[in-house]
């Protein structure tokens, strides 16, 4: 009860505290979302009119059907006529076309045969958006699924350049959530408890009978309450704004985003015990938030990493809350199916809790 | 139920050192401070006064001795001490952002005193500390004195036998000074006892008991009265019309230990095993052909104590 009454002392100091700090306060609401608006619509699906030109050898009326049929698609915009495949690379190259259509000169007779493809799609794949349109534009040659031709070979060959790796702007949403969290949770934390001791209010503190499990519970539970709004606010944002799927149920997404929250908090306080200043622990908040952005597949695709760079990776929490989000939002998977990611998470908790503990000693030396 | 550690002496230490890296802090520090008296740390920056506190209530670990405070070993039963004990700290180190209710409503919390006690107590200390009509006002904004007392609230909210008060009044102007010490005689009167480490003399003449420490030793122990009465050296009171040259003609002899001018007069510390120093002084002065209107013995003050015994670094008591 004792302990109860001075955890419930310190949440209410804390959100006392936060309400009077505007700054932060803005910080809580702000952060997700103009990060949500700069990384949503960077990421926008909806390709329309991308620049590109065709390279018709055959010049026949299949041929002329066949590049009407992918303009009418709206994807993209025939803006220049290339006389050979070199010049189609040439114009990729300087970044004037996004897609190039090179149709040979035997296209007609391609498209009566079977093992070869009728035509070439050429991708300019640094942009990760022109990618995912590719795939829309190679259907237009598809023949339908009741045709008995079906499993024969893909009239269109799309060749995507430069970025083989293909990725599903959708993915960024969920993992931006943990971007989000990692940003604002850990650099939270760390310095609400560093801020507190530049002050003097620690020295102070640990003078009194508060317990150290006490203080540490206290301090992350207002920012546990914190997390989950600005996961919610991404949440409303994405769904509204980028109509993104929610496949899994609402109370599966809650869930693994709390224990990711929890995983943060902790790991915040370790840096809280590790430095002296606000200065330092906002240097190693980002020395670990740099890493879990490039590294743990929110932007390049985990498997594609080097393996120490992987081995690397598995070490961030944001890795496993990335495939845990992913797997929930997008492919509506189960809590027991991703059993093993939340257990991960799950002790980095313990290990981080108790490191924190351990090292936060209510004595000064 | 914890026991309830009874002992003659409110806090006792033996031997007690603390060392961080190569310097010592503390060294062999021999403490024996009664119940309900006021004693206090007198010694330079740097003398290990609140590093001492800081052992006595548990926040640092000796490097060796024994400590027993209100009789729990520290810093073993420290986390049983804490409920017995108010600690005020060097700095303001309540929480600016919060209301002079809302930071002593959270330290009632924090000692968890029940729902009815705590809303006595906090109207009680706050006017008891004159803090009632700035309940309402941001910690942040209040003045040195009102921050003071606002931490000396905050530190006796649940009645401690024992008071640490570390440079409680390092940034507070005379009056208000004035009126902490006079609160802090009401709490003695009612059993609590104070440990108080200070650099103003005036604050130390009005301890109980007084411990000089310096380079981490104490120096002298005793009343400011019997310290006074016993210093190790003669106060030779000098008047001139050109002070300054006295002054640093007579630091050169071999039987002065320090000047101190004082307005036109010079406050002269003499060796003790000097015989008749007024008149060794007077000699000096006229030898070297200086003006002297007046040379005359008086009486020592503790800012003299202080200055011999952070001086020679020799035990007095």
């Amino acid at each position: 009860m004792k302990s109860l009454q001075r955890i419930i002392a310190i949440i209410k100091k804390e959100v006392r505290q936060l309400g009077r700090d505007r700054l932060t306060f803005a910080m809580i609401v702000g952060i997700p979302v103009i990060q949500l608006l700069l990384f949503g619509y960077a990421i926008n699906m909806d390709v329309r009119h991308l620049d590109a030109a065709v390279a018709d050898m055959s010049a026949t009326s299949a041929s002329r059907q066949v590049v009407m049929g992918m303009e009418n698609t709206q994807i993209i915009k025939i803006v220049a006529q290339a006389s050979n495949a070199d010049e189609l690379e040439h114009l990729l190259r300087q970044g004037q076309i996004s897609v190039g259509i090179y149709i040979p000169s035997d296209f007609d007779r391609r498209l009566q045969q079977s093992d070869r493809s009728a035509m070439q799609l050429l991708i300019d794949g640094s942009d990760t958006i022109v990618q995912g349109a590719a795939a829309q534009l190679a259907r237009v040659l598809q023949p339908a699924e009741t045709s008995p031709y079906y499993y024969k070979h893909p009239a269109v060959e799309v060749r995507t350049l430069y970025n083989p790796e293909r990725r599903s702007p959708v993915n960024t949403v969920p993992g931006l959530i943990g971007v989000i969290l990692t940003m604002t949770m850990i650099l939270f934390t760390a310095v609400a408890i560093v801020r507190e001791r530049e002050r003097g209010n620690l020295e102070l503190l640990i003078t009194t009978p508060v317990k150290i499990p006490e203080l540490m519970v206290a301090k992350i539970i207002p920012y546990v309450i914190i997390g989950l709004i600005q996961v919610s606010l991404v949440l409303l944002l994405g769904h509204f704004l980028f109509d993104i799927p929610m496949r899994g149920s609402l109370l599966d997404i809650y869930f693994v985003t709390l224990i990711f929250i929890i995983t943060n908090l902790a790991l915040g306080l370790v840096i809280s015990t590790l430095v002296s200043t606000q200065f330092q622990a906002m240097q190693l908040a980002f020395f670990v938030l740099l890493p879990s952005i490039l590294l743990s597949g929110f932007m390049f695709p985990f498997s594609g990493m080097p393996k120490p760079a992987q081995i690397i990776a598995e070490a961030l929490p944001l890795t496993h809350f990335i495939r845990l989000i992913r797997g929930v939002i997008l492919r509506g998977a189960s809590l027991q199916e991703l059993s093993g990611e939340i257990a991960i998470l799950g002790a980095f908790i313990v290990v981080l809790m108790t490191f924190a503990i351990l090292r936060f000693s209510k004595r000064l030396d | 139920m914890s026991r309830v550690p009874t002992s003659e002496y409110a806090i006792q230490a033996q031997n007690l050192s603390k060392s961080f890296a190569t310097v010592k802090a503390v060294q062999s520090l021999n403490l024996q401070i009664p119940h309900s008296r006021i004693y206090g740390f007198l010694g330079p920056n740097g003398s290990g006064k609140t590093t001492a506190i800081r052992m006595l209530c548990g926040l640092l670990t000796p490097s060796s001795g024994d400590i027993q405070v209100l009789g729990y070993a520290i810093p073993a039963e420290a986390e049983t001490l804490r409920l017995k004990v108010g600690y005020m700290t060097q700095r303001f180190s309540l929480f600016e952002d919060l209301s002079v209710h809302e930071n002593l409503g959270f330290m009632a919390d924090i000692y968890t005193l029940e729902r009815k006690t705590k809303a006595h107590r906090i109207s009680e200390t706050a006017e008891r500390y004159g803090l009632t009509s700035l309940l309402k006002q941001r910690a942040g904004t209040l003045s040195g004195g009102q921050k003071q007392r606002l931490a000396l609230a905050a530190s006796t909210l649940h009645k401690p036998e024992l008071l640490f008060l570390d440079e409680p009044t390092s940034a507070v102007d005379p009056e208000n000074r004035r009126a902490f010490w006079e609160s802090l005689f009401d709490l003695v009167d009612e059993g609590t006892t104070i440990l108080v480490s200070t650099h103003y003399m005036d604050e130390a003449e009005r301890c109980h008991s007084l411990a000089i420490l310096n380079e981490g030793r104490l120096v002298a122990e005793g009343s400011p009265a019997k310290l006074q009465d016993d210093i190790d050296a003669n106060i030779v009171l000098v008047e001139s019309r050109r002070p300054r040259q006295v002054g640093k003609m007579l630091e050169q002899l071999d039987f002065v230990q320090s000047s101190a001018q004082i307005g036109k007069l010079l406050r002269v510390m003499v060796s003790i095993d000097q015989p008749l120093p007024e008149k060794a002084v007077g000699d000096a002065i006229r030898q070297a052909g200086l003006d002297l209107q007046q040379c005359k013995l008086t009486e020592a003050g503790l800012e003299d104590v202080f200055v011999a015994a952070t001086r020679s670094g020799k035990t007095l008591a």
